[in-house]
């Protein structure tokens, strides 16, 4: 039966069909493909399916809820939107690589037990790595290689706390996570380091903006919020989360304000929006946790839909820096337009999707009385109109004029902007579709009145010291220094005082052994029997009135026998003795 | 034929002056529901008048002056890792 097919399957199985498709056959199959998918879920009845027994354990494939539908849905929607943005695209490898990573991504959300769960997680990091390397630019390998190591570190990190875990319950289970040890703690490490919590975070501004245009609408949406979705899953009401959360949502926005490159402004904006999320999870009540949920599924929308206006943006002009750009308003007003509805979802202005999602964590944190959360949180809701609300449109299609004139961007590009603009503001008048969707019932009215002042307050007057601080926030050709400074140019200092320490003590150790010690004894083994057999014979030969040439004359034949091994038997035979003596003693 | 005129309102000294004023308008009409709704107050201070009109203001203020002070640290040349 249908109904009953893991959607992971069809897309990873549908990702190796590709090749066999030409041109704008291939473009239209990798729409279709999620849409399928799509439908495949909201067929899928809960409960669980696809158990596989494999090397001792029970493997379930398929286990159906609220939680696991509402990220499939998110997943395949967004997956349809970008593959309608990359229409244009004619590179198989990344539509084959993109249907892999998202495959795997519902496949970890599917996931009914832990094993098949890291399993996907893996597939995830090694395919959502080919659409970094797609790009082909020597700066995108780089970074592509430290991606690829730091989610090996990651994926080692949950393998380990899992083999931990599932030798202390005996259990494969994913469920959530009571018991609080090294093999839980590790576990959470390594889903942190995907959802890209500091200080593990730096793989994500790294990367993304190395990305391919259409490679970074992509993963802007999986990595991140899988491991919402895992922290969902696993670790609600971990208090720890709630610090780690509200670090997070700080710290991408201190960093996105710094920051030059338009692309590089909206991943560190998904380090703080994940934030959210992550903090909604440690707060761990129902309202709370719907929150994460629903505050994930509208960020995936208007989050690919500003990384789509950047791609846009990116692709008619090549370049990505604000220094760089500034004035497209005049030959790009659709791409202006859908990347400014993505702004103002980002950062929650009432009657965008954002505002209705949002809402539930912060007034999550208020029903359980948190009152520096709430406060941080509202911070940062203030700081996101900044970064990512204004900053973002600001400076690409306005401030100074640049003399760009690129034209509108592509058609499919702007249908699917289109299509995810919809989206922000649909969800933002009309909640009830995502709120029934939800893991947990909902009863929550987000427009009050004292709700929509409060935020609209918040949010004009963000806007006000934005331009009363803009000659601070002024860009300039700079990068900042981040975490990935340690491995990056750590990793060079460790290569310098390696090869200082280590090379030195190689160099010393030739010095003296090999140069020194053994040419010394090379030496003695060459010459010992001629100083030893000479200082006997010179002073006999003294005693016995041999002088001046004479004496050198001898001296020089003996030299010369002993070396060339000529020497008479009666000499030879003497100092074989001396040496079996001295052998003999040493022993 | 003449060239169609490009499209630049936005660039005009007279747009950007007339955007200032509707920011500032903007502003105080969101300040002045207040007077006629008596929220409520969750922790008690956020019940003030035009709170979060001021936490909207102070925390944007504080997250740029601090961001400017780490950037004395963390800016840097952007060929920083090729060097």
């Amino acid at each position: 039966m249908i109904g009953d097919f893991p959607p992971a399957a069809l897309l990873i199985l549908g990702a190796l069909l590709v090749p066999f498709f030409k041109g704008n056959a291939r473009n239209w199959y990798v729409i279709i493909l999620p849409a399928l998918a799509f439908y495949l879920i909201s067929q899928l009845q809960p409960g669980s399916s696809w158990q596989i027994h494999f090397f001792g354990f029970d493997l379930t494939f398929l286990r159906v809820d609220k939680l696991s539908k509402v990220f499939g849905y998110i997943f395949t929607l967004n997956a349809f939107a970008a593959f309608i943005y990359s229409f244009y695209l004619k590179d198989s490898t990344q539509h084959m690589a993109a249907l892999f990573y998202i495959g795997s991504a519902l496949g970890v959300v599917f996931a009914g037990d832990m094993v098949s769960l890291y399993f996907f997680w893996e597939v995830m990091a090694v395919a959502s790595t080919f659409l970094i390397l797609a790009r082909k630019t020597e700066k995108a390998q780089g970074s592509a290689m430290r991606y690829i190591l730091v989610h090996i570190f990651g994926g080692l990190c949950l393998l380990a706390g899992l083999v931990i875990y599932i030798t202390q319950t005996g259990s494969i289970a994913f469920d959530a996570m009571t018991d609080r040890n090294l093999g839980t703690y590790l576990i959470l490490i390594g889903i942190l380091v995907n959802a890209a919590a500091p200080p593990m975070h730096a793989w994500l501004p790294d990367s993304y903006p190395e990305a391919t245009v259409t490679g970074g609408v992509i993963l802007s949406a999986y990595t991140t919020k899988t491991a919402v979705y895992t922290l969902i899953r696993g670790f609600p009401g971990w208090e720890i989360l709630i610090v780690v959360g509200c670090c997070m949502t700080i710290y991408g926005i201190i960093y996105a304000l710094l920051e030059n490159d338009m692309r590089r402004i909206l991943a560190y904006s998904i380090i703080n929006q994940v934030g959210f999320m992550v903090t909604g999870v440690g707060i761990g009540t129902m309202m709370s946790l719907n929150g994460a949920a629903a505050h994930a599924f509208c960020h995936i929308i208007y989050k690919a839909l500003l990384w789509m206006s950047a791609g846009s943006v990116l692709y008619m002009t090549g370049k990505s820096k604000c220094t760089d750009l500034g004035g497209l308003y005049k030959t790009m007003p659709w791409t202006l337009i859908f990347g400014t509805i993505g702004a103002l979802a980002i950062s929650s202005v009432p009657a965008t999707s954002g505002f209705t999602s949002k809402s539930l964590i912060i007034d999550g944190a208020i029903h359980e009385h948190l009152f520096w959360v709430w406060l941080i949180l509202e911070i940062a809701s203030a700081g996101v109109f900044l970064h990512a609300g204004i900053k973002f449109p600001y400076f690409v299609f306005f401030a100074k004029d640049k003399g760009l004139r690129p034209g509108e961007t592509n058609k499919s590009m702007l249908i699917a902007m289109g299509f995810l603009a919809f989206l922000c503001i649909f969800l933002g008048l009309y909640p009830k579709p995502l709120y029934d969707i939800l893991p947990y019932e909902v009863h929550y009215q987000a427009y009050t009145v004292n709700h929509v002042v409060a935020q609209l307050q918040l949010l004009s007057l963000s806007a006000l010291v934005f331009f009363l601080f803009l000659k601070l926030l002024k860009r300039t050709e700079t990068i900042s220094i981040d975490t990935d400074w340690f491995y990056r140019k750590g990793g060079r200092l460790f290569y310098y005082l390696m090869d200082k320490s280590l090379n030195g003590v190689n160099r010393f150790a030739n010095r003296v052994f090999a140069e020194g010690l053994a040419g010394f004894a090379g030496r003695m083994s060459r010459r010992g029997p001629e100083i030893f057999t000479l200082g006997i014979l010179i002073p006999l030969w003294s005693v016995s009135g041999l002088t001046g040439e004479k004496l050198r004359g001898r001296i020089e034949t003996t030299r010369a026998a002993l070396q060339t091994g000529t020497a008479p038997v009666g000499i030879g035979a003497a100092l074989a003795t001396v040496f079996l003596v001295i052998i003999f003693l040493l022993t | 034929m003449k060239p169609k005129k490009e499209f630049d309102y936005f660039d005009r000294p007279e747009t950007i002056k007339k955007l200032w004023i509707l920011l500032y308008i903007v502003c105080v009409l969101t300040v002045i529901p207040d007077f006629f709704t008596d929220r409520h107050a969750y922790f008690g201070f956020d019940g003030y008048f035009g709170f979060f009109a001021l936490l909207g203001f102070i925390s944007c203020a504080v997250l740029i002056l601090f961001s400017k002070l780490v950037a004395l640290v963390l800016k840097t040349k952007e060929d920083y890792y090729d060097r």
